[in-house]
């Protein structure tokens, strides 16, 4: 049932994404400034993406960064199918009902608890062997790991069910090796949702600054710790520059990806008919 | 699909390869200096650097990339990394598991250190610097031996003024009580710098160990919130000050000439109450694994070409004599950055239970819960809230009983259907 938006509705709708993204906009708009100011606009100069560029620490923290949510996606996306697949097929309920819960711990844990117990537990480990300086780049990978696997695992889940089990039996019984017939039939069908599962734990690797701050080491610096450690002096316009590269990147990725899906779901209708 | 992952991650590996430093056309350093660097051995070995954000000449604006440079002439690689205030660089050093080189704490966090023994001796034989450092600032009174830091940065909190929104020259930090500047006040966002204030106005010692004096302190703090209602800010005062809406900031010295830039109808003071001195150090923590490279780092900051960099893009006093009697340097011989005679006191380490007693009185003021209007403000929130919960409540009962009225008719004629 479709309903013609009347007018108060199209307000409602405009207003909330004026709310939602008038700070992105006013940030977009003074990366462009050319003095240090962000309250008056004194001109229009590419200055402060020229500084972008040169500055080393910002430049190393971004590819840090990266780097951590790249890796971050795909370890957590292969453990979270392998989970996901593992618990569907168990066939004790207690079981799948515990599991289930114990994966819904990191998700509803507040990010401070998790990032002081992480890090307790990573200096108590070194200790344990010897090795005082443990904080680095792979108690950063297992921490992001840890708390973007629920989200895989339960994007994962629901494509899961929603899948035919028989056909993937009867690609076994036609001779097909188990491992063989997952990847060729039971993969393309769960894409849609390992990859929603890839993208959002990307984004939470990107962004999270609680347990990366306690995780992290003197080797390994993440960008909203760089922006952070500037409020004592001035944050300087050349993050806005880095924001805003940031945010067009991936509204670009996105609306790819959408354009990619519907393509997808449109060969899709057309197959069926 | 994959060609769009093709595209991503040819774009990422064209982002790393972009240059990220900008080295000068010209050398700033004599073939002295390159030798005494290329002769201490240490390529190939890491330095782990813990400093304040926006701390150090970082190459943006043609300035010169310190970290890059001292990378350059040792050969060893600078793992830099940062932290915006004390007490977190503290938590990190006492959770464990890492091991800083070099850190860079204030006074009264490294008297605190050294208390606490978390602190090597320094060899003042790998830092030959040190004869640049004048004599004012060796021995200061965190150190008095002169055995674990090497000065970075010396300043003064200031009082900074709108000229167009302020009648006559401040004098005395009482005017930040003034009720005719309601809304217009800037204050620190942290309780040592803002009780400072409070303090001076009361006279009292800016390291009183006694409990009547913080309370009291912090009364006269929430009479201010009151009566002028200041905003509490760190680094957002930069913008708040230069776009002229506010009469009235507190911040470091340095940073009035920085703001006065963008904003010259900007005025300093230092009330006759007086101020807080601070300095920032470099020290060398127990956990680190590389002294050598850290007693070379901090050389290296102590070189005047060095030395100067960093001052320019601070903007904060070095103590080094070879910046003050640099004509080139954009502070040359100014007043707010060189003022002497100034009525100054020190911050030195409290003991645990005033500092927990500093840190329950700076969130009661800045909650509201010391001052009186305060109170009524929070029972006209309480009693808005519980109407509209009220409300919420009453209309979500409505639309149940109504949706089960209409599931009820719904079955009924499922029924006759």
């Amino acid at each position: 049932m479709k309903k013609k938006m009347s007018p108060l509705s199209r307000l409602y709708i405009a207003l909330i994404f004026v709310f939602l993204y008038a700070p992105i906009a006013v940030m977009m708009l003074f990366s462009f400034n050319s003095s240090t100011s962000t309250y008056v606009f004194s001109g229009f100069s590419l200055h402060w993406y020229k500084e972008m560029f040169a500055d080393s620490t910002a430049m190393q923290a971004l590819k840090n960064t990266i780097l951590l949510a790249i890796c971050t996606a795909f370890v957590s996306t292969v453990l979270g199918i392998l989970a996901a697949v593992g618990l569907f097929n168990s066939k004790s309920r207690l079981y799948k009902r515990a599991m289930m819960t114990a994966t819904n711990i990191p998700m509803m844990n507040p990010e401070i608890v998790t990032g002081i117990a992480m890090m307790l537990l990573f200096v108590f480990a070194g200790a344990l062997v010897n090795k005082t300086d443990v904080l680095g780049f792979w108690t950063l990978l297992i921490a992001h790991v840890t708390f973007s696997l629920p989200y895989v695992i339960l994007n994962v889940m629901p494509k899961l069910r929603q899948f035919d089990m028989h056909v993937y039996e009867a690609a076994v019984d036609l001779g097909c090796k188990p491992v063989k017939a997952f990847f060729k039939v039971v993969m393309p069908e769960i894409l849609s949702g390992i990859i929603t599962g890839c993208v959002m734990s990307f984004t939470l690797s990107l962004d999270d600054f609680i347990i990366s701050y306690f995780t992290n080491g003197p080797s390994f610096q993440t960008l909203p710790i760089y922006i952070f450690s500037m409020t004592k002096k001035r944050v300087k316009p050349d993050m806005f520059a880095l924001s805003t590269l940031m945010f067009v990147s991936i509204l670009v990725l996105l609306v790819l990806m959408n354009i990619a899906q519907s393509k997808a779901d449109r060969r899709g209708k057309s197959e069926q008919k | 699909m994959k060609k769009i992952i093709a595209a991503l991650i040819s774009a990422v590996l064209v982002l790393s390869a972009l240059p990220f430093s900008v080295y000068a056309e010209d050398e700033y350093f004599s073939d002295e200096q390159i030798e005494y660097y290329e002769n201490l051995g240490l390529q190939g070995t890491t330095v782990n650097v813990y400093n304040w954000g926006e701390y150090i000449s970082d190459g943006s604006e043609g300035s010169m990339d310190v970290v890059s440079e001292f990378e350059r002439l040792t050969g060893c690689t600078v793992n830099y990394t940062n932290y915006e205030s004390n007490e977190n660089m503290y938590s990190k050093l006492t959770g464990g598991g890492v091991s800083y080189d070099v850190i860079v704490p204030s006074d009264y966090m490294i008297d605190r250190l050294i208390d606490e023994d978390m602190l090597l001796e320094l060899d003042y034989g790998n830092i030959p610097n040190m004869k640049y450092i004048n004599e004012k600032f060796q021995h200061p009174f965190y150190d008095p031996d002169q055995k674990y830091s090497v000065c970075y940065n010396v300043g003064t909190t200031v009082l900074i003024y709108n000229k167009n929104l302020v009648n006559e020259e401040p004098d005395s930090w009482s005017v930040l009580w003034d009720e005719q500047y309601k809304n217009k006040v800037l204050i620190f966002n942290n309780p040592r710098d803002a009780f400072a204030i409070g303090q001076a106005m009361l006279g009292q010692d800016f390291n009183s160990t006694s409990e009547q004096d913080w309370v009291e302190c912090a009364e006269l703090m929430a009479k201010q919130k009151d009566a002028v209602n200041p905003v509490y800010v760190m680094d957002e005062v930069f913008n708040l000050m230069e776009s002229g809406e506010y009469a009235f900031a507190t911040y470091y010295a340095g940073d009035y000439l920085l703001m006065v830039e963008n904003n010259p109808d900007l005025g300093y003071s230092f009330p006759k109450e007086g101020v807080n001195a601070f300095y920032d150090a470099f020290c060398v923590p127990v956990c680190s694994k590389n002294k050598k490279g850290a007693e070379a780092f901090i050389n290296f900051m102590q070189e005047p070409q060095v030395a100067f960099e960093n001052a320019e893009y601070i903007y904060y006093r070095s103590p080094n004599v070879t910046v003050e009697e640099n004509e080139d340097s954009s502070f040359y011989q100014s007043d707010v950055i060189y003022a002497n005679n100034l009525n100054t006191q020190y911050f030195k380490n409290l003991p645990q239970n005033i500092i927990e007693l500093e840190n329950n009185l700076w969130t009661q003021v800045k909650s509201g819960k010391l001052s009186e209007e305060n109170k009524e403000q929070e029972k006209r929130i309480y009693i808005e809230c519980s109407v509209i919960g009220g409300l919420a409540v009453i209309v979500i009962i409505g639309k149940i009983i109504s949706n089960s009225k209409k599931k009820k008719e719904q079955d009924l004629s499922d029924l006759y259907d």
